[in-house]
């Protein structure tokens, strides 16, 4: 089966979602989403938690509550639907390759792909804990999805390692289903979780969080029967002495979100190894024309409303690259300053800006009242202070454009050897908060 | 009473059971675990060997060559995934290229095929990843990867489908010999046969000493492994080992027959049988000691690290025997390495011992069926094929496990085979669902779903790999009451 749209995006999670919309909102017609799993939403279906939608809704809304307000927009347009239908790639003509039980082996043909995929979970592996391999070791997400949606209960004594916000979610949510949550360790000096889900999730619930602690062995042949952890020094080494054996009979990992660009890599999208997501421009269209990428696929986000937001960008970019509109010169460029590690788009088409750009930064440590500030040459061009800073959560940071234009050296659009002019971002610290973590 | 009972279905066992089921004959296979291939035959290198290392004289040396031979018609018949890519032993220095030089004259004796020495350049030209300090190399053209579990359990199952009778979760606990047959003790009822064949890899010893064998000892030596992602598979292109040394064997690195990078093992004896921990010192050994072949691989793109056993014997070579004490009692043991390649060549030869035995007679079945049905695996079909097997069986259709493609109907095929298997491990080694980068973080789930459907086993007794190795507690709510 062949067939031709203007737009299709690939995943029908809260970035698809809102990226189809966007650009429904701006003219497209023929809009496609594709979509593995049985029902829109995405990972949101198995987030029951609150606190989704505070920006986007001016509301508190559960996960499945946030994507049913999408579902139902989506549902009043003529944006078509595949379900249960898996992309394999996209080839060197742009055509998506997808299958699904009902419609067998597709190549799809459109305008312009959004890229919408998410992300998925490290691993035991990936992070290399050594010891037997018994059953009992799970991905916070996954544990997350059994309990949720499929209504089970993984173990009765967990321990978690790492404190990334859905294994902080998870300790309470276990807590809750009567499972005694002994311990979450975090191999850092901090949490790389919210500071919101710390209190909410921890310590509400007295459950003790070790910080700069790691697990060196996990013990049981069958069964996870326990794991040996230990205290680790300056250099993340663990520190002999302080090996301490914990019974357990589960292990939650919650050690980090990797953007899942399998496809994006088979259309040969130009990945940044800081986000691990693609090169983006300011309407997030990648190094290949016609592709836009948004969500958790580009770089991991901690808040789905600026999923939502970013989303919205990509689906306007894709609108204006299928009317012809789109023009691929590339301004500017944003550059890691000191104390960020990274900044999103990592290039700017200026003439693509209506009013401001929005940044997407993270901080490489944390900091108390500081400045994010933003250069262009020796012209300070934006600043905006913050009470607090930490790596866990991403800055959105405006630049008005023009603002940028003043300070930029710029010639006619579609100027094509021209080198964009560079803007960097950085962050000025004022003193240390004491109390941070 | 079976005529011939075999002890162990790892690959050995699994291998005696199918050359053995081209006669009429009654037999049985005993495996403790829940599945075939739970030991040693899971976790090793995957490699059929040229033959060129054994040293020239050894029942490994003549096993070995003899059985590279016979893997590509094992191939064309039972289709569990072989492929002939060569094997590289690289060479840095003037010691290196002595003991590489005495490797290519053991491997003209032990009649291993397509040998050559070759320099550096050579080398590059095939395998531009490796160190630039290469000064010579034995290529062998021969050798090649395969996935051993897989060829286990293809054989096992083309066994079974022959008339084998496979029996699961039987633990051998005693063996009596009576006038003319042994009786075999288990947590069930009681076998009788005529014939028994001790295949029991790492516990060979402790089965032989049943029937009070004990000139051999097995000494479990264990070796660790770093299976990479797929992006690293282009590293390597062939099977790279490194030049023995009075140090140790080196440690090789290759792209295994489905396309990871992998390095290992380490060789470490070890007390405990099965004990398969992999610990952080030897991994890192490990690590540095593949940077000298492959200098620039991906940590952050490790997908797992795992270990295995091998069952090296107090003999220090095969021991492929009937036993001169209790007749009718036929030791295959201490089969390490190159005991994989060397399988399907003992299974001929032990069929020879049987016959030359007169313990039974040899008739050759006229059904015998050599054909293993493939399965579909959608990773490895063309859009024409797709679409004509989805709109046959629409689960073909929908994919389970996104990292390594595997759909709906990989899953419910393997669990419809003449092999009952009921653990999430099982199917991960039939169909590769759960082998990939999230290691099962998104399919488990579903696949629970799928037994459940399938099998109807409740979701918390199903387990991932032995008895005890359960994935859910319960119901939420009703977990703890």
């Amino acid at each position: 089966m062949t067939k031709q749209y203007d737009l299709v995006v690939i995943g029908g999670g809260p970035a698809g979602m809102a990226a189809a919309l966007s650009a429904k909102q701006h003219g497209v017609e023929n809009i496609l989403i594709l979509e593995r799993d049985k029902e829109l939403g995405g990972i949101l279906n198995q987030c029951i938690h609150n606190g989704f939608g505070v920006h986007h809704f001016k509301e508190e809304l559960t996960g499945p509550e946030y994507s049913a307000r999408f579902i139902t927009e989506i549902q009043k347009t003529s944006i078509e639907i595949m379900l249960d239908t898996m992309v394999l790639k996209i080839d060197n003509h742009r055509q998506i390759h997808a299958i699904s039980p009902n419609h067998g082996y597709m190549v799809l043909k459109s305008k312009a792909i959004i890229l919408a995929m998410g992300c998925r979970e490290r691993t035991r592996g990936a992070i290399r804990i050594y010891g037997s391999r018994p059953s009992g070791i799970y991905t916070a997400g996954t544990a997350q999805r059994l309990i949720n949606i499929n209504g089970y209960m993984p173990g009765k004594e967990i321990v978690i390692l790492g404190s990334g916000d859905i294994g902080l979610v998870m300790a309470r949510r276990m807590t809750l289903e009567g499972a005694q949550v002994k311990m979450v360790l975090e191999l850092q000096s901090r949490s790389n979780g919210t500071l919101r889900n710390i209190v909410q999730c921890l310590e509400d619930y007295h459950i003790p969080l070790y910080l700069n602690h790691t697990i060196v062995q996990i013990h049981g042949k069958n069964r996870v029967e326990g794991v040996t952890i230990a205290k680790v020094d300056e250099n993340l080494a663990p520190i002999k002495a302080s090996y301490q054996y914990i019974p357990c009979d589960t292990l939650l990992l919650s050690v980090g979100l990797i953007p899942e660009n399998e496809i994006s890599k088979s259309a040969r999208v130009k990945l940044d190894s800081r986000t691990r997501g693609p090169f983006v421009g300011e309407l997030r269209q990648t190094n290949i024309p016609g592709i836009f990428a948004c969500g958790n696929v580009l770089h991991v986000h901690d808040v789905v409303d600026f999923v939502s937001e970013e989303a919205a960008l990509a689906g306007y970019g894709a609108a204006r690259y299928i009317r012809g509109q789109f023009d691929t010169t590339i301004t500017h460029q944003t550059i890691n300053g000191e104390g960020v590690t990274y900044v999103l788009p990592q290039t700017m088409n200026i003439y693509h800006i209506e009013d401001t750009c929005n940044l997407y930064l993270r901080v490489n440590k944390p900091y108390g009242r500081c400045q994010i500030e933003a250069w262009i040459g020796n012209t300070l061009i934006a600043s905006k202070r913050e009470i607090r800073c930490l790596p866990s959560e991403m800055i959105n940071f405006k630049i008005r454009k023009e603002a940028i234009v003043g300070s930029s050296d710029l010639r006619p659009a579609q100027a094509i050897d021209q080198q964009p002019t560079q803007i960097i971002v950085k962050i000025v610290g004022m003193d240390r908060d004491p109390s941070l973590p | 009473m079976f005529d011939i009972c075999i002890i162990g279905a790892g690959v050995i066992g699994s291998a005696i059971a199918r050359e053995l089921a081209k006669y009429d004959l009654s037999l049985c296979l005993l495996e403790k675990d829940q599945d075939v291939s739970s030991g040693t035959s899971k976790a090793n290198s995957g490699i059929v060997h040229g033959g060129y290392d054994a040293k020239y004289g050894t029942l490994k040396a003549k096993f070995c060559a003899r059985g590279n031979q016979l893997y590509d018609q094992l191939e064309k018949e039972l289709h569990f995934g072989f492929r002939r890519v060569g094997s590289f032993v690289i060479g840095f220095d003037d010691q290196d290229r002595k003991t590489i030089e005495a490797l290519y004259e053991n491997g003209l004796k032990n009649n291993a095929r397509g040998l050559k020495i070759v320099d550096g350049d050579f080398v590059k030209k095939r395998e531009p990843y490796l160190s630039d300090q290469i000064q010579v190399a034995l290529y062998c053209e021969s050798a090649g990867v395969i996935s051993p579990y897989e060829f286990t359990i293809a054989l096992a199952e083309n066994a079974v489908d022959n008339g084998v009778e496979l029996r699961l979760n039987t633990e051998v606990v005693g063996i009596h010999k009576q006038a003319d047959h042994f009786v075999i003790k288990t947590h069930q009822k009681p076998i009788q046969s005529k014939v028994v064949i001790n295949a029991a890899g790492l516990y060979s010893d402790k089965i032989a000493k049943m029937v009070g064998i004990e000139d051999f000892e097995i000494q479990p030596k264990r070796g660790e492994y770093v299976l990479f992602d797929k992006t690293q598979g282009h590293l390597v292109n062939s099977i790279i080992f490194q030049t023995p040394t009075e140090a140790g064997k080196g440690v090789l690195a290759v792209r295994t027959y489905h396309g990871n990078l992998m390095i290992g093992p380490s060789s470490t004896y070890i007390e405990e049988k099965n004990n398969v921990n992999t610990t952080a010192e030897t991994i890192n050994e490990v690590i540095h000691a593949a940077r000298k072949s492959l200098p620039n691989f991906d940590l952050k793109e490790v997908i797992t690290t795992f270990s295995g056993n091998r069952a090296c014997s107090t003999k220090h070579d095969f021991i492929i025997e009937e036993s001169k004490k209790i007749p009718g009692f036929i030791n295959i043991a201490g089969i390490e390495s190159p005991g994989l390649t060397a399988a399907p060549a003992i299974a001929q030869y032990v069929v020879e011992m049987v016959a030359a035995s007169h313990l039974i007679s040899l008739q050759q079945k006229s059904h015998f069926n050599p054909e293993r049905r493939p399965y579909h695996h959608v990773s490895e079909m063309n859009p024409k094929e797709l679409n004509e097997l989805i709109q046959k069986h629409p689960e073909y259709g929908r994919i389970i496990c996104r990292c390594e493609t595997v759909s709906e109907g990989e899953i419910k095929d393997a669990l419809s085979r003449s092999i009952p298997i009921n653990t999430l491990d099982a199917v991960k080694r039939r169909t590769r669902a759960g082998m990939g980068r999230c290691q099962g973080g998104f399919c488990t789930p579903k696949i629970l779903e799928i037994i459940y459907n399938e099998l109807g086993i409740p979701v918390e007794k199903i387990e991932k790999k032995t008895a005890g190795s359960y994935i859910v507690v319960g119901r939420t709510k009703k977990a703890f009451h």
